[in-house]
């Protein structure tokens, strides 16, 4: 199921002009695959992976695709940041947002 | 693919968020749409069973939110021209379904919805207390199993505030000396 | 509209005085029991960084500024990633055997058991909390809030 949300954000990067839309498809795709890290790692009646007092270690769910998840999701923030710093100051140049317009490679 | 309803109810309501957030013109719009599909991913690490990552889906999607806002409040909509609309819209849809030809392949190889493979993780989870003293297993990983990993991503997390901060600068720059 | 020259009107001041304190208190919270509870360092930064940018948007850039310069901000988050690397690298020269027993793990549910983890909190908090405050600085700097054209 989160195959569609990631074809989504698929058409968006693909087929939108405005460089914000594009930028919105991107979140899509991440949001998408970090749902499907996730899905992977779910045990059925699993327990969250976390010990409480005197308990014993049962049925927990996989605590190692959450660990790479909470790093991809600080990553895309980082990446989201850089690339509206890039989107502002593309606009500060060329005043406008249209990506067919943005093709002068100078200086 | 999954037996849990609200698990199904939440992806259907994310996806619905994510087509008005392609679709619609207004920026605006589309941002806030965005940010109601973080809000449902974080409910939907809650269903999973993963607090850590819903927390930081939670505040970290606030963050993006702030910062798209910050990027769209005075810049104008330009028009939406559709120049060779068809051969466009054909050739991503080719692209697409090939896309989705090869994943359906690639996802047959992977186990069942709630039996995963938890060869390295048993591991983790039966000498976690012992070996580090933490009671989180998530934060025991990220941060003794597998520190590395977390180095590298303060580097990233560092590199790109530098990124932003010379992109940035250079904008001031040339707005003094006008 | 009742405003100042700069931030926002009278509502969003008054509840920032009163919740700008709690959310500071809620992540160095977060940030100290990473290994009890969920949460860890990144999302305790995050929130930390979130409660002086909530005082800059709701006060305006100056107000912000005094309570922790843009300087100040550079040198706290180079300080964490610093930090960060210092504890790895002590690891590796220590020895391997010494990397975690120097801070006595003690029994599972104290505040200060699990050895260099709540350092290792400590130090990614303080690196990605001052490091957003910083591109934050940066970006509402040129500006403003979109109001003055």
């Amino acid at each position: 199921m989160c195959l569609v949300l990631f074809c989504i954000g698929l058409y968006c990067v693909l087929r939108k002009r405005n460089i914000i839309k594009i930028i919105i498809g991107l979140g899509i795709i991440e949001y998408a695959v970090n749902l499907f890290f996730v899905l992977i790692g779910y045990r059925t009646h699993g327990r969250a992976p976390i010990l409480a007092k005197d308990q014993q270690i049962l049925n927990m769910v996989d605590p190692l695709p959450q660990a790479l998840v909470l790093t991809s999701i600080v990553i895309g923030l980082a990446v989201t940041a850089l690339i509206v710093a890039i989107a502002i100051r593309i606009y500060e140049k060329y005043g406008t947002f249209d990506i067919t317009k943005i093709n002068r490679l100078k200086g | 693919m999954g037996p849990l309803m609200e698990l199904q109810l939440l992806l259907l309501f994310m996806i619905f968020a994510a087509v008005v957030a392609v679709e619609v013109e207004d920026l605006l719009s589309s941002v806030i749409a965005v940010g109601a599909v973080g809000l449902g991913l974080s409910l939907v690490f809650l269903i999973l069973k993963a607090p850590d990552l819903a927390i930081t889906q939670l505040v970290v999607e606030i963050l993006c939110l702030i910062i798209l806002i910050r990027a769209t409040i005075k810049k104008d909509l330009p028009l939406l021209r559709d120049g060779r609309w068809l051969f466009n819209t054909t050739s991503t849809l080719v692209f697409i379904a090939l896309f989705l030809i090869f994943a359906y392949f690639a996802l047959k190889e992977l186990p069942g919805f709630g039996q995963p493979i938890m060869r390295v993780a048993k591991e983790y989870i039966n000498n976690g207390l012992g070996k580090t003293g933490a009671t989180n297993i998530v934060a025991s990983i990220i941060l003794d199993f597998r520190g590395y990993d977390t180095l590298g991503e303060a580097t990233i997390l560092f590199t790109a505030v530098m990124g932003v901060l010379a992109v940035i600068r250079s904008v001031g720059r040339i707005k003094d000396e006008k | 509209m009742k405003n100042n020259k700069t931030g926002m009107t009278l509502i969003v001041k008054t509840i920032t005085r009163l919740t700008v304190g709690l959310i500071l208190l809620y992540g160095i919270y977060i940030v100290l029991h990473g290994h009890i509870s969920p949460g860890g360092g990144f999302a305790g930064g995050v929130i930390i960084a979130l409660s002086f940018i909530h005082l800059m948007l709701a006060f305006g850039r100056e107000t912000a500024l005094k309570k922790l310069s843009q300087t100040a901000a550079s040198v706290l988050e180079s300080l964490g990633a610093l930090m960060f690397l210092a504890i790895a690298l002590l690891g590796f020269l220590g020895g391997c055997l010494f990397f975690n027993f120097f801070l006595h793990k003690g029994k599972p549910f104290d505040l200060f058991s699990a050895g260099i983890i709540p350092l290792c909190n400590i130090a990614i908090s303080l690196e990605v909390g001052a490091g957003l405050f910083a591109i934050f600085a940066a970006l509402i700097l040129f500006k403003g809030l979109g109001k003055e054209e």
